[in-house]
């Protein structure tokens, strides 16, 4: 632990990737206390005579939406959005994607062939169709579209955790536990799956990033979550054919897009490098 | 190599099978009814039946579901819902344009991906090297959409070097094919530092150097050559996340291609094609799969094909 | 832009004598040639008259076929077509067409009246699927031949080649109308049965115009039809029809010269410059369209099974607020039909904006302390904002409706199936398939439309309105046109006082074109065709 935190220590971009996510959390918290109006608010001055939405400046800071709310607090509270979507979204994935690979390498046998051939299956959907479909059986809600994320998501943390359970089970002291008369909850739980934990949050900070995009690509084609609910990429959608003469509109809300996900990834991959016992010891 | 080869094929036609099975199910899961969207909205409820009944739709869903897998099996995809042409016309029509935009991403995202890596690999540690890590950072996280919007405001708009949307010329492909790759560019490029700084360190590279080969001939001669070979070996799994992004690239840029076509397809619930464009964007993820898997022992020689 | 309703068959009388009058007179006449390209950002799913049934392909079909009767262009006035004159029988059961000799299609072949039996049969055939079959529901023998147990329609007979005589089942004062409506075309049998389900790609008929290309996902090109029986029209000698553009940067292309006429609306984002530049002055015609955008209420759910309800959501949207948001592209609404409909009531003042006393009127029916419900709209902007606006109004007076933004195919279906509480229409909303006042009633309004699957999404039916309706469409004769017109008026109101929608706005067309591109303004904002009327339109280059 203090091994990592020395590696993030030494490095400015992931200390500036923590930064970052502890920023928009504490936004996310804070939101209705610094928030200046009300997200869901339209001012009918929010418009100019004319309907268009109104420039940065004066009375609201990052200027306003096409329904005249500011954005600036439709930004602060998209951040809850994302961040939920992002933690429970990636946390299902993890924890579905983690079992499975878990059950199908210790296990082996019929049982592991049938879940790799189903993660072959789920790879060789087109992701982004999957979603759209599922969105559009599911009502949108921000539960129903962190499940279908994650849905979607899953796949790749099962194929790595079964590559590694297939090692791990295969060395000695799982085969002594055996012998000793320990049981398969018991092995699981005490002997493989504590290895697995920097793996499960390596990959559970990176599929944050995944999450985070995913979930703007869907609200920007329509099927994010319900509306007045502010979602940054559910901003976009609503001002994308605003873009050239609204540009703050879709340059503010990607950008925090950006940040968010870029953090981390930045987090993730320094994190990957520190618990790599292969990098130890390199720079 | 050939019983590989045999075995893959056969397990790729059961994920096939199996997509078609998980699509099919997906559509009828849909709670909208195509039949209505076809009759319009002047139809009495018996011309509502008589065109169920034409579609074959009030059959039992096993039923349908064989039906077409066997026309499948002949080649016939069907007719759409709502255009009443056919699959593979439509389809053929618009794949053209994605497999463009794919080819133009891949051409983008090793022009970005390879010199930035090597570069970043050569000045290892010093600030060029963050630098570049910084933004194919940034490349990887920014959503298509945001990057399509922005080229197009910067590059179309305000510089006016490139038409704004429209399909025909060169010109027309490269801000959507610089979108599509960008994030690619990025992985890339880390990938390509990985692995120079592996080969880098081998000790054929320090023969060259004793040899006298200047700098600029062990980077791009012998160690490009073997630094490559990871990258070229992933390019198949771009596949797979070309056909997810394409959709919105299309969408972005009003590109005519599959990406356009599902995506309206499933607003309308226009079920043939969904399922005809599922299935072919599956087959292009399993091809490219299969490609990465063959082109895996590249990566690591250990690797052996079983 | 208004005209009024004017009895067909005067129009008719007048009109009947020469052989292929041109619709404008010759010494007005531009010169014939030069070309235009017109903006789409939709593939153009198909050209087949008997199915085409969306805004893109209903005005290119009607360049490219005719039928029995059409509308003089720029107006709603029904004029004869591929008929050169006709009678009404004195029962108003039986009409009979006399058609223009010298017609051809575009094969060549002339076209007779077995060309029109055909086409008809061809529409109500269930094995073509049209979803205009229901309007032929007045004809004789529509029920047997709809139903399967019949092969034609009995009532549509040819004694001669000149000569076509339909008999109804019951006398319709929208019959004419039906027979100007895109699936009564006609369509040569050849070519049907050559193509098959292709014939949609491949369309062959008698209008001004023919197809000459067809690039999926690209163009469709259209030439002019030289043997066409009008004089003098079209002026275009070709239309090219390029899809995938987005509006924005179609928009773009036209200012520089690139295009010609924008299909889809001029986009929101780029509105307020382009008409305030006064360099486009002369480019944008405004016109009305036959549109109404309106909430629907369903009257069988609570709290909207209370009138007093309903009432409350009419007096509760600032329209304004909602019109601002669509950059006033419309005038408020008041009632159903849309202000250039026949029937349309002037004087009605409806439900005045009052949240006030809407709040009052909700807790006195029983929601002191609100509702909450639901509000379904399609997901495609600027749907999605209107209806959150009208979410904020709705909430002001104690409705709190949760904003389901779905996929349009499931709001249609939420709509039919009736679990939809609140449905606002846009994106979905009605516009006159004909420019007659029951063409907003029967599916939207009626009881027929309220049964399960029906268009009808506020499930309302009122016997007794119905019966009304069913007496206005009785008025078949020409000289009880204007009392048909009051009776239909009164059965709107009346609706109104029950208040199973809450219009909101009726929005109005700006259509925008090159400057190369002339003609009467009216054509650029014809009623009947959509976004302008392809054949009237000529080019400044050529003349």
């Amino acid at each position: 632990m203090a091994y990592v935190w020395k590696r993030f220590r030494r490095d400015p971009f992931a200390l500036a990737g923590i930064a970052i996510i502890v920023l928009v959390t504490l936004s996310a918290f804070a939101a209705p206390l610094i928030a200046p109006f009300d997200p869901a608010e339209q001012f009918f001055d929010g418009l100019t005579l004319q309907g268009a939405p109104l420039a940065p400046g004066g009375n609201f800071l990052l200027g306003t939406d096409l329904l005249g709310r500011d954005l600036f607090s439709r930004l602060l509270y998209g951040a809850r959005t994302s961040l939920i979507i992002g933690i429970v979204a990636n946390g299902a994935a993890v924890l579905v994607g983690t079992t499975l690979g878990v059950i199908a390498g210790y296990f082996q046998g019929w049982i592991g062939a049938a879940i790799m051939r189903f993660t072959d299956l789920m790879m060789a959907f087109p992701a982004l169709l999957l979603a759209i479909a599922l969105a559009a059986i599911f009502t949108p809600s921000l539960w129903i579209v962190a499940m279908v994320i994650a849905l979607v998501n899953w796949v790749q943390i099962a194929r790595v955790v079964y590559a590694e359970t297939t090692s791990l089970a295969a060395r000695d002291y799982i085969e002594a536990a055996h012998a000793l008369g320990a049981n398969w909850p018991r092995i699981l739980l005490f002997h493989i799956v504590p290895h697995l934990i920097p793996t499960m949050l390596v990959w559970a900070t990176l599929g944050i990033a995944t999450t985070v995009l995913l979930e703007a690509t869907l609200s920007f084609l329509g099927i994010g979550v319900r509306p007045p609910t502010p979602s940054w990429g559910g901003i976009i959608f609503e001002s994308q054919s605003y873009f050239l003469s609204a540009p703050w509109l879709v340059f503010f809300p990607g950008l925090a897009i950006m940040a968010l996900a870029l953090a981390f990834n930045l987090v993730g991959d320094v994190l990957r490098d520190a618990l790599d016992p292969t990098q130890r010891g390199r720079t | 190599m050939i019983r590989y080869l045999s075995r893959r094929l056969a397990a790729s036609g059961v994920i096939l099978l199996g997509i078609t099975l998980v699509t099919f199910s997906l559509t009828f899961l849909i709670p909208a009814d195509p039949v209505r969207m076809i009759a319009g909205r002047s139809a009495t409820p018996q011309a509502v039946e008589s065109i169920r009944h034409q579609l074959g739709l009030d059959r039992p869903l096993p039923v349908q579901y064989v039906s077409y897998l066997v026309n499948l099996a002949q080649g016939d995809l069907g007719r759409s819902y709502v255009q009443k042409a056919e699959i593979t016309t439509l389809i053929q029509s618009r794949l053209p344009a994605t497999l463009l935009l794919m080819a133009g991403a891949i051409f983008f995202e090793l022009l970005i991906g390879l010199p930035a890596g090597i570069l970043a690999a050569a000045r290892r540690g010093r600030s060029a090297d963050r630098g570049i890590m910084v933004l194919s950072f940034m490349g990887v996280s920014t959503p298509q959409f945001v990057v399509g919007l922005l080229l197009l405001y910067v590059f179309a708009n305000l510089l006016g070097w490139f038409p704004l949307s429209g399909y025909g010329t060169l010109g027309h492909l490269v801000l959507p094919a610089l979108t599509l790759g960008i994030a690619g560019g990025g992985w890339y490029s880390r990938m390509m530092r990985s692995s120079m700084i592996e080969v880098l360190r081998q000790d054929y590279i320090r023969t060259a150097r004793a040899k006298g080969v200047g700098e600029r001939g062990v980077l791009l001669v012998h160690g490009l050559r073997n630094a490559i070979l990871p990258v070229i070996a992933m390019i198949g799994l771009d596949i797979g996340i070309f056909m997810s992004g394409a959709v919105v690239v299309e969408a972005v840029y009003g590109w005519p291609g599959i990406g356009q076509l599902a995506w309206q397809a499933i607003q309308r619930v226009d079920i043939p094609i969904i399922m005809g464009v599922t299935l072919v964007a599956a087959v292009a993820i399993v091809i490219g799969n299969l490609l990465a898997d063959l082109l895996a022992p590249l990566i690591d020689p250990r690797i052996r094909l079983r | 832009m208004k005209r009024p309703f004017l009895p067909a068959a005067v129009l008719a009388a007048a009109l009947g004598i020469s052989a292929a009058p041109a619709l404008v007179p010759a010494a007005e006449q531009p010169k014939q040639g030069g070309s235009m390209v017109v903006t789409y950002k939709d593939d153009i799913s198909t050209l087949d008259p008997a199915i085409g049934y969306d805004w893109q392909n209903w005005s290119m079909i009607k360049s490219l076929f005719d039928g029995l009767m059409d509308y003089k262009p720029g107006t709603t006035e029904l004029i004869p077509d591929l008929a050169e004159s006709y009678t009404v029988s004195d029962d108003g059961l039986i009409y009979t067409f006399k058609l223009r000799q010298g017609v051809k299609f575009h094969n060549g072949r002339g076209m007779t009246s077995a060309d029109v039996l055909y086409s008809l049969n061809r529409a109500v055939d269930p094995t073509t699927q049209s979803p205009g079959q229901g309007f032929f529901a007045a004809i004789k023998g529509f029920d047997e031949m709809a139903g399967g147990s019949a092969k034609s329609l009995s009532g549509v007979t040819a004694p001669n080649a000149e000569t076509v005589v339909i008999e109804l089942s019951r006398p319709d004062a929208t019959f004419l109308q039906v027979m100007a409506i895109n699936f009564a075309f006609v369509v040569p049998k050849e070519d049907v049965d050559k193509y098959g389900a292709d014939f949609g790609r491949n369309p062959v008929g008698t209008g001004a115009y023919k197809m000459t290309e067809w690039l999926l996902g690209q163009r469709v090109v259209f030439e002019r039809n030289k043997d066409y029986f009008r004089e003098g029209s079209p002026y275009l000698d070709q239309i090219t029809f390029e899809v995938g553009q987005e509006p924005t940067v179609a928009l773009l292309r036209l200012q520089r010269g690139e295009v010609d006429v924008l299909g889809d609306p001029i986009p929101s984002a780029q509105f307020l410059e382009v008409v305030n530049d006064p360099a486009n002055k002369d480019l944008i015609v405004k016109g009305d369209l036959l549109h109404t955008g309106y909430l629907t209420m369903n009257v069988n759910t609570p709290p909207f099974d209370k009138k007093e309800v309903r009432q409350a959501v009419n007096m509760a949207i600032n329209k304004d607020r909602v019109l601002r948001i669509v950059n006033n592209r419309g005038v408020a609404a008041n009632q159903p039909l849309p202000p250039a409909m026949p029937g349309f009531d002037k004087s009605y003042t409806g439900y005045a904006y009052d949240p006030a006393k809407a709040k009052e009127m909700v807790a006195a029916a029983g929601y002191p302390d609100g509702v909450k419900t639901e509000l379904f709209v399609m997901n495609t902007d600027p749907n999605p904002r209107i209806a959150q606006a009208i979410q904020q109004d709705l909430a002001a007076i104690g409705i709190n409706a949760d904003v389901k933004s779905l996929a349009q195919s499931v709001v249609i279906a939420a709509g039919g199936d009736g679990t939809a509480p609140m449905i606002w229409s846009g994106g979905m909303a009605w516009i006159a398939d004909y420019p007659d006042p029951s063409n907003f009633y029967g599916p939207i309004l009626g009881c027929g439309g309220a049964v399960p699957g029906g268009w009808n999404w506020s499930k309302y039916c009122n016997e007794e309105l119905e019966a009304r309706a069913q007496q206005a469409d009785a008025m078949a004769s020409p000289d009880m046109a204007d009392k048909r017109v009051d009776l239909w008026r009164q059965i709107f109101v009346d609706i109104m006082a029950d208040a199973p929608w809450a219009p909101v706005f009726n929005e109005v067309r700006y259509a925008m074109h090159s400057k190369r591109l002339a003609g009467d303004d009216i054509f650029y904002a014809d009623p009947i065709h959509i976004p302008v009327h392809y054949e009237f339109v000529y080019d400044k280059d050529a003349q």
